[in-house]
């Protein structure tokens, strides 16, 4: 039985850390709305960038000159993993999910005989699989003190990844990230960034199924629009993921706000029952006191 | 006929409404885009976009490089970056000139592509000083 100094100790205690996960739940949920706006933002660009691309794949597609970005280095070898996590923690399982998919990824490649080459973006994701997978990791980013995240972040991290599939260091590259679907809704996403996955929508782009003329010619603007289509893509995956922490750090710590909540009201209980009987067991000692005179 | 003009760089929509013309900055020289132009895609250089209502250039955009995809009812412009002639900084534009022929020297001239893609840098950054200018 703790004495009601213990109790009281402890309820204090509580009620900081709940003033502590409160404050942060309305810094997630203000940062949260800025995040929100940029992607939306960012989206109108992501989806005329794919309908181009889509228009220019298909006049494109089969040439034996095509960029590699386009259709890969031919080989399926060695596949580049591209986990996207935040920089702090404290986001419910936000960081671990993407740390687990990536694991399983790995591990099933490597199983079929794959090399697996890990560029981890964001210091969560680098700490969590170097403990395991730290011999694939070849490099990490880290966006960590940044307060918004630019294009011209994305479009570095682009170059570094063509260049290396220029190089032959890597046949296939996967970005694992969060997809922001709603605050409480972060879906771990797998998607394949090069060889560029086209989708046929051709048709759409042009209405009445009139083909585009293009000025210079279609391969300069295909070498030129690729690595800039994987810059957007990634800078579209950065603004998600950086959405979906903040969505899931307001709801971690919504639920730890309301979990200490009930812990205080809980341990209220007890210290008011025990200071309950304190007072009863003393009165009972007074009571049979006077009656042994 | 008006034509429906967007400008959209990968942060935002800067601009979408309709204008009588366009004149775009195209990789191989200024192109005037009415309604009704057969469709094209086509690259663009560093370079000012002016929208035209009627006669008169109503405003004026820097785009620092991208596409446009023009079909006869609207010009889609994919900007890299697009800020309003007013908003441009020619101290910007110089610093960014420097920092393009610097990186034209150090750049591996062997390559085609890395030194068109330094050649490119440099008109654009050309483009912006001048266009800050004018």
């Amino acid at each position: 039985m703790p004495s009601l100094k213990d109790l009281r100790v402890r309820i204090n205690s509580v009620k900081s850390t709940q003033k502590i996960t409160s404050a942060m739940k309305m810094v997630a949920a203000s940062k949260l709305r800025r995040a929100q706006a940029q992607v939306e933002a960012a989206r109108p660009y992501a989806e005329r960038m794919a309908r181009m691309l889509g228009a220019l794949a298909a006049s494109v597609a089969g040439s034996p000159s095509a960029p590699k970005l386009l259709v890969g280095t031919g080989a399926d070898r060695v596949h580049l993993l591209i986990p996207v996590t935040a920089d702090r923690g404290l986001a419910g399982a936000f960081n671990a999910s993407i740390g687990r998919a990536t694991r399983t990824l790995a591990r099933k490649l490597e199983a079929e005989g794959k090399t697996v080459k890990i560029l981890a973006v964001g210091r969560k994701g680098r700490d969590y699989l170097r403990r395991e997978l730290g011999s694939r990791i070849i490099g990490d980013v880290s966006y960590a003190g940044k307060k918004r995240l630019e294009f011209a972040d994305a479009e570095a991290l682009a170059g570094r990844v063509t260049a290396m599939v220029e190089a032959g260091e890597a046949d296939v590259v996967t970005l694992v990230y969060n997809r922001f679907r709603s605050v409480i809704a972060q879906i771990v996403t797998e998607q394949q960034l090069v060889p560029a996955p086209v989708t046929v929508g051709a048709d759409d782009a042009a209405p009445g199924g009139a083909s585009f003329d293009f000025e210079p010619d279609e391969e300069t603007i295909l070498a030129r629009l690729l690595p800039h289509n994987l810059s957007v893509q990634l800078f579209r995956a950065l603004l998600e993921s950086a959405a979906g922490e903040h969505g899931a750090r307001m709801t971690a710590m919504d639920n730890a706000t309301r979990n200490a909540g009930d812990m205080i009201k809980r341990l209220t209980l007890n210290y008011n029952r025990a200071r309950q009987a304190n007072i009863t067991k003393e009165l009972i000692e007074i009571i049979s006191g006077a009656e042994a005179v | 006929m008006p034509i429906a003009l967007e400008i959209v760089s990968p942060e935002r929509l800067v601009l979408s409404r309709p204008v009588d013309m366009a004149v775009i900055p195209a990789d191989e020289g200024d192109m005037g885009v009415l309604g009704g132009h057969a469709p094209m895609i086509v690259a663009l250089r560093g370079g000012a976009i002016a929208l035209y209502t009627g006669e008169e250039i109503t405003d004026r955009l820097f785009v620092s490089g991208g596409f446009a995809e023009i079909t006869p009812e609207r010009c889609t412009v994919l900007a890299t970056e697009a800020v309003p002639v007013a908003d441009l900084r020619r101290a910007e534009g110089e610093r960014r000139l420097a920092a393009a022929e610097a990186a034209y020297e150090a750049a591996d001239k062997s390559d085609t592509t890395v030194e068109d893609a330094a050649l490119d840098a440099i008109q654009a950054a050309r483009a912006m000083v001048e266009t800050a200018e004018a």
